[in-house]
C-alpha cells in the first residue's frame, strides 16, 4: 500500500558557473511514496510554475538507469546511493521519512562547472572518451562469430566495466575531484577483450593525458567513488588502469 | 608517492629490526651503530634517505594542491555521507598525518642523529660517545631531563606513522597496479600486518627503555661501557 508523505525540499539555485548560488525551499505535501525522485521534482516544478516562480533545473533523460544523465547530490550522497546501487532516476520516495528535509545539490567539482541550478557540464567526460575510449573498426566482411574466442570470465568482467554510464558520481564524491573510477572502467572494458588490445597502450596514455589536462585530481585511493557508484564499479579497475598505464610507459 | 613511500617503508623495516637488537645486547646494538657511523656508505645512505623524504614531501605538496584545485571552492552544504564506514579516516588525512610524521622526524634527528652521526662527522665532544648508540637511547628515553615527554612524543609520532601507513602501504601497491579483485583484500591484510609489526617493534624499544629496563639499575655489568657513561651523564644532569 502506497502511503503519502510530506516533507521540505531544499534545492540549489545557481544562475551559471560564476554565480554564487543559494538554496530555495519548498513544502511538498502528500506525495505518494511510490513516486520516483525525478517525478517528485516534476511535481515541484509544476507547483513552482503555478506560483509564478522559475522552475528548478536538473539533468535527466532515460529515467531507467542506463543513460547517465541524471545527477543530484541528495542528502550528502550522489544519487542518494542505495545499498545495491541505483541512479537518481531509480530512487523512490519510499526511502524518505514523513516530515523530513531533503537537500538537493549539484555535483560540485571544478571540472564540472554548473550550467544552471543542479545541471552541470560533464562534457569533460566526452572529451576523455574522444581521446581514446573506442576501438578503431575497419569496415568489410563481418567476422565469423567464433573467430575470436573470449573466456566467459573475461567477457563478464568487461561487461561489468562497460556498465559504467558516465554519470560522474565518482568525481562528485571524491575529495580530490578525481575521475579515475570512470576512466579505469572505460579503459578496462576494452583492455579485457582481444578487440581492445591492439590500441591498449595508445588508449590508456591518451585518456590519462586528457584527464590531467582537463583538471581532474589525482587518485589517493580513498574509495569514496566505489561507495557511491550506481553501477558498483570497483577500484580493482583503477589498479588495472595503473597497470596498463605503467606497462604502456615502460614500452616507450 | 608510491615508490618513495615504499622505499621509506623498507628503510623503516630495517631500522626497526636494528632497534630490536638493543633489547638483547648493548654491544650488539653498538656494533651496528659503529657499522653505520661516519663512513662513506652510511653517510651516502643517509643522504639518499633525506632525498627520499624530500621527494615524498614535495610530491605530497604538489599533489595535495592539485587535488584542492580539482575539487574546487564549492563545498557541499550537507557534508558527505559517503564516508560513513566506507572511507577510512586515515585516507582523508594523509597530509596532516605526514606533517606529524615530519615533526617527529625532526625530534628524532635532534635526539639521535645530531648527537651521533653529525657529532662524529663534526668531531664534537660529549659525555656520551657518538658511537655509543645504546647510551643515547638510555639517555633520551630515561635519563635526560624530560625523558618521559620525549618518550611520549615518540609514541604519538609512531601512532601517526601507523595511521599514515595503514592507508599508505596498500595504497602504494594499488597505485603501482599490484592489486585487483582478489588481491586487494590480500594486499590490505599483508600491509596491515607488516605495518603493525614494524611500528610495534619501534614502540617496544621506546617503552622498554622509558620504563628503565636497560638502564644501569637493572643490568649492572652486562651493558658495561655504555651504561656507565649514561649513568655519569644522568648524574651530571
Ligand atoms: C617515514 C616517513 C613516511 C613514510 C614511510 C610514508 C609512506 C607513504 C606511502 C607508502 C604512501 C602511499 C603512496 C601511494 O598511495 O601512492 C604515502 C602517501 C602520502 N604521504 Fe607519506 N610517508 C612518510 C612521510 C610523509 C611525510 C613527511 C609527508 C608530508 C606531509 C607525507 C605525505 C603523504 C601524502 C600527502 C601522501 C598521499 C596520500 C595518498 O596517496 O593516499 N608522508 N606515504
Ligand atoms: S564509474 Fe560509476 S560513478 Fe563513475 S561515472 Fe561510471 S557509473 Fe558513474
Ligand atoms: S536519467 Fe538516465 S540514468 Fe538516470
Amino acid at each position: 500500500m502506497a502511503k503519502n508523505i510530506s516533507f521540505t525540499i531544499k534545492y540549489w539555485k545557481q544562475n551559471g558557473p560564476k554565480d554564487k548560488g543559494h538554496f530555495d525551499t519548498h513544502e511538498m505535501k502528500n506525495i505518494p511514496d511510490d513516486t520516483s525522485f525525478l517525478e517528485m521534482l516534476d511535481i515541484l516544478n509544476e507547483e513552482l510554475i503555478e506560483e509564478g516562480k522559475e522552475p528548478f533545473v536538473f539533468d535527466h533523460d532515460c529515467r531507467e538507469g542506463i543513460c547517465g544523465m541524471c545527477s543530484l547530490y541528495i542528502n550528502g550522497t550522489p544519487h542518494g546511493k542505495t545499498a545495491t546501487g541505483a541512479t537518481t532516476c531509480q530512487l523512490y520516495m519510499r526511502r524518505f521519512k514523513d516530515g523530513c528535509t531533503i537537500t538537493v545539490e549539484p555535483w560540485r567539482s571544478a571540472a564540472f562547472p554548473v550550467i544552471k541550478d543542479c545541471m552541470v557540464d560533464r562534457s569533460a567526460f566526452d572529451k576523455i572518451i574522444q581521446a581514446g575510449g573506442y576501438t578503431s573498426v575497419r569496415t568489410g566482411q563481418p567476422q565469423d562469430a567464433n573467430a575470436i574466442l573470449i573466456p566467459k570470465q573475461d567477457a563478464d568482467e568487461a561487461m561489468d566495466c562497460a556498465t559504467c554510464i558516465g554519470c560522474g558520481a565518482c568525481v562528485a564524491a571524491c575529495k580530490n575531484g578525481s575521475a579515475m573510477l570512470f576512466i579505469s572502467s572505460k579503459v578496462s572494458q576494452l583492455a579485457l577483450l582481444p578487440q581492445g588490445k591492439p590500441e591498449a597502450a595508445k588508449r590508456v596514455k591518451a585518456m590519462v593525458a586528457r584527464m590531467d589536462e582537463l583538471g581532474f585530481g589525482n587518485c589517493t585511493n580513498t574509495r569514496a567513488c566505489e561507495a557511491v557508484c550506481p553501477k558498483n564499479e570497483t577500484i580493482a579497475n583503477i589498479a588495472r588502469l595503473n597497470r596498463e598505464f605503467l606497462k604502456a610507459k615502460a614500452k616507450d | 608517492m608510491s615508490v618513495t613511500g615504499l622505499a621509506l617503508i623498507l628503510f623503516l623495516t630495517f631500522h626497526a629490526c636494528m632497534n630490536v637488537a638493543a633489547l638483547f645486547s648493548a654491544d650488539a646494538y653498538n656494533a651496528i651503530c659503529g657499522f653505520l657511523g661516519a663512513n662513506w656508505y652510511a653517510v651516502a645512505a643517509t643522504a639518499a634517505l633525506a632525498a627520499l623524504v624530500a621527494l615524498h614531501f614535495i610530491f605530497a605538496i604538489i599533489l595535495t594542491l592539485q587535488n584542492r584545485k580539482a575539487r574546487g571552492n564549492n563545498r557541499y552544504a550537507v557534508s558527505t555521507k559517503v564516508n560513513e564506514g566506507k572511507v577510512e579516516w586515515a585516507s582523508k588525512n594523509m597530509f596532516v598525518l605526514g606533517l606529524i610524521v615530519c615533526l617527529g622526524l625532526l625530534l628524532h634527528l635532534w635526539g639521535f642523529w645530531y648527537n651521533m652521526m653529525f657529532a662524529e662527522l663534526a668531531g664534537c665532544e660529549s659525555q656520551i660517545s657518538p658511537t655509543d648508540g645504546y647510551g643515547w637511547i638510555v639517555y633520551n628515553f630515561h635519563d635526560r631531563p624530560g625523558a618521559c615527554i620525549f618518550a611520549a612524543l615518540y609514541i604519538v609520532w609512531l601512532a601517526a606513522l601507523w595511521f599514515h601507513l595503514s592507508h599508505g602501504m596498500w595504497s602504494a601497491f594499488q597505485t603501482l597496479g599490484a592489486s585487483g579483485k582478489t588481491w586487494l583484500k590480500r594486499v590490505k591484510l599483508i600491509s596491515l600486518i607488516w605495518n603493525t609489526i614494524v611500528i610495534l617493534m619501534f614502540v617496544v624499544v621506546v617503552v622498554y627503555f622509558a620504563l628503565g629496563f636497560g638502564s644501569c639499575g637493572e643490568c649492572t655489568s652486562a651493558c658495561g661501557d655504555a651504561c656507565q657513561q649514561a649513568a655519569e651523564c644522568g648524574a651530571a644532569c
